[in-house]
C-alpha cells in the first residue's frame, strides 16, 4: 500500500495514548486515585519486552503478555503499598515508583543501564509490509481491548463500586463495597494495561533508554487526556487521547516537539478551569440546554 | 429478650485521647434504642465501632452472637449492620435509584431489574419515588436523609443505626423521618437512634442511653432519663 510511512508511525504513538488514558481512568477517574506513576508501568512493560527479547528471542505477543503481566503484579504490589493512602498521600507514594525503579533500570547492565540499548527487530512481519506498520495494528488491537475492557468494568459491579469509593470511600464501604479489594483489582488491571501500552515501546524505537522510558511527561498525558476528555465514561479518555496525541503529532512536525508538553499543560488548565467534567460534561450540558 | 448486639468494654483512643472508656452496651432484637449525649461525648465514635469504620478499639462486639470485632465495615454490612451518617454522603455522581443498587449489587450480588423494583418499593415507602432518576446531589436536605435511610435498608439489615438522619431538618420534615423510623422498626429492623432532638429521641425510643465523655453514664426509659440529675449535669453543667 502506498501510505506515507510517517501515518503508522504516528498512529502507533496515538493509539498508545488511548490505551494509556484509558488505562489511567480505570484508576483515577473510575475510583479518583490520582495515579503520577504512569512511567513506572510504562516501563516495566517495555524492560520486560526487552529482557524477554534479549533472553530467549521472544515474539512480539510473547513480550506484551510479559509486560502486561508484569506491570499488573507491579500494580497490585503499589496498590498495597498504597491504596490505604488517599489523595495526594497516594499520588506522591506513586511518583516515588517511578524514582525506585528508575534507580534499578539505571543500575541494571543487562538491559543497558543508563546508556540504553540498541534493539534489531526481527524480520517477521506477518502479512504486513514494514514492522512499523506490523506494531500500529498491534497497537490498535491493543486500544480496541483496552476500550473494551473499561466499558466492560465501567458497566460492571466493578465499575459501580469504584464510582461509589470515588463519591465517598466510607459511605461505599458501609454499603457492602469491599473498597480496599476493589482498588486492588483496579490498580492491577490498570497497571497491565498501562505495561501492554509500553511493551512494544523498544521494538517500535529500535531502542529503549531509562531517561526517556521514565519520562513523567507520561503521567500528563495519561492523565491530562482522561480529564480534557471526561473522566465519568469510558469514551471520554478515547476523546482525550485522539484529540490531544493528534494535536501533539502535527505540533511535533510543523511546530517542534518541545511544545508538545505545553499543548497538553495548556489545555489541561483551560479544561479543568473552564470544563471540569471535560468534553462529554461540555457535551451533556449542551444537550441538556437545546431540550 | 434476644440480644442482637452486645459491646462488650469497648475503649477507642485517639492518641491520647480516650474517646470511649470501657463502654458495655446491650441491644435487643426489635428494640428502638436512643443513644444520646452532649457534642465530644463519644456516640459517633461508638456507632464507628459498631459499623467498623474503627476497627482498632479495645474490647469486643458481637453481632447475633458472632464476634465481629475484626470485620471490616463491608463485612459488617452483610452480616446486617448499616448506618446513615451525621453528614449525608450521597454517591453524588449517582442517581437516587443507583445509590440504592450500590449496596444491593455488593450485599445481595444482584442489580437486576428485579432488585430495581425492590429499590423502587424502598424508595416508595420513603416518599421518594419521584426522585428515583435524580442525580442525588441535586437533592434537599430532608430527601438527602431519606436517600440514605433508603440505602441503608437496600443492605437489608437487621440492624439500622441513624447518626443524626433528623439534623437541620424542620419540625415536620423530623415527623416525616420519625414515621420511617417507625415503620422500619415495624418491619422487625432494630434500630439505633443518634438523636440531639430531644423529643425525637423521647418519642422514638424505648430504652435511652447517655453517654458522657466516653462513658455511659446513665441507660433507662426516656422518662427515667429526663429525670436523671447525671443526664441535666451533662447536658447543663453543675
Amino acid at each position: 500500500m502506498n501510505v506515507n510511512e510517517y501515518i503508522f508511525f504516528a498512529g502507533f504513538v496515538i493509539l498508545q495514548f488511548v490505551v494509556l488514558a484509558t488505562a489511567w481512568n480505570i484508576l483515577g477517574g473510575y475510583a479518583g486515585y490520582v495515579n503520577f506513576g504512569v512511567p513506572a508501568f510504562i516501563a516495566v512493560g517495555a524492560y520486560s519486552a526487552v529482557v524477554l527479547f534479549k533472553s530467549i528471542s521472544a515474539p512480539l505477543v510473547v513480550q506484551i503478555i510479559g509486560g502486561g503481566i508484569l506491570a499488573g503484579l507491579l500494580g497490585l504490589m503499589v496498590g498495597l503499598l498504597t491504596l490505604k493512602l488517599r489523595g495526594i498521600f497516594f499520588s506522591i507514594a506513586t511518583v516515588a515508583v517511578v524514582f525506585i525503579l528508575e534507580t534499578v533500570v539505571m543500575n541494571w547492565r543487562y538491559v543497558g543501564g543508563a546508556t540504553g540499548l540498541q534493539l534489531t527487530r526481527p524480520p517477521d512481519l506477518w502479512i504486513f509490509d514494514t514492522y512499523t506498520r506490523m506494531l500500529f495494528f498491534v497497537m490498535a488491537v491493543l486500544a480496541v481491548c483496552s476500550v473494551s475492557i473499561a466499558r466492560y468494568i465501567q458497566d460492571s459491579f466493578l465499575g459501580r463500586g469504584l464510582r461509589a469509593v470515588r463519591d465517598s470511600e466510607e459511605a461505599a464501604e458501609c454499603s457492602g463495597v469491599p473498597t480496599l479489594k476493589i482498588k486492588l483489582i483496579a490498580c492491577t488491571i490498570s497497571g497491565a494495561l498501562m505495561g501492554v501500552a509500553g511493551a512494544p515501546m523498544p521494538m517500535y524505537l529500535s531502542y529503549i533508554e531509562p531517561t526517556a522510558t521514565f519520562n513523567l511527561n507520561y503521567s500528563i498525558s495519561a492523565l491530562g487526556m482522561p480529564i480534557i476528555g471526561g473522566t465519568s465514561h469510558w469514551i471520554g479518555p478515547v476523546i482525550g487521547a485522539l484529540l490531544l496525541a493528534t494535536i501533539q503529532q502535527i505540533v511535533t512536525v510543523t511546530v517542534s516537539n518541545e511544545l508538545n508538553v505545553l499543548v497538553v499543560g495548556v489545555l489541561l488548565v483551560l479544561f479543568v478551569v473552564l470544563a471540569p467534567d471535560g468534553i462529554l460534561g461540555l457535551i451533556k450540558k449542551w444537550k441538556q440546554s437545546s431540550k | 429478650m434476644e440480644t442482637i448486639l452486645e459491646v462488650n468494654n469497648v475503649v477507642k483512643q485517639f492518641g491520647g485521647f480516650t474517646a470511649l472508656s470501657g463502654v458495655n452496651v446491650k441491644v435487643h432484637k426489635g428494640e428502638r434504642l436512643g443513644l444520646i449525649g452532649p457534642n465530644g461525648s463519644g456516640k459517633t465514635t461508638l456507632i464507628n465501632c459498631i459499623s467498623g469504620a474503627f476497627t482498632d478499639y479495645q474490647g469486643a462486639i458481637h453481632f447475633n452472637g458472632q464476634d465481629i470485632s475484626k470485620l471490616k465495615a463491608h463485612e459488617r454490612t452483610k452480616r446486617g449492620i448499616a448506618r446513615s451518617f451525621q453528614i449525608p454522603r450521597p454517591f453524588s455522581s449517582m442517581t437516587v435509584m443507583e445509590n440504592l443498587l450500590v449496596p444491593f449489587a455488593f450485599v445481595g450480588g444482584k442489580d437486576g431489574p428485579e432488585q430495581q423494583e425492590e429499590a423502587m418499593t424502598i424508595l416508595r415507602g420513603m416518599g421518594l419515588a419521584d426522585k428515583a432518576f435524580v442525580q442525588s446531589n441535586q437533592l434537599s436536605q430532608v430527601e438527602l436523609r431519606k436517600m440514605e435511610l433508603a440505602r441503608a435498608m437496600a443492605a437489608k439489615p437487621k440492624l439500622l443505626i441513624s447518626d443524626e438522619a433528623m439534623a437541620g431538618l424542620s419540625g415536620n420534615e423530623v415527623d416525616e423521618v420519625l414515621d420511617i423510623l417507625f415503620g422500619l422498626n415495624k418491619l422487625g429492623i432494630t434500630i439505633i437512634m443518634i438523636e440531639h432532638i430531644m423529643q425525637a429521641v423521647m418519642k422514638f425510643s424505648e430504652r435511652i442511653i447517655c453517654l458522657d465523655a466516653g462513658k455511659i453514664i446513665c441507660e433507662g426509659t426516656p422518662e427515667t432519663i429526663v429525670k436523671n440529675p447525671e443526664v441535666q449535669r451533662a447536658y447543663l453543667g453543675d
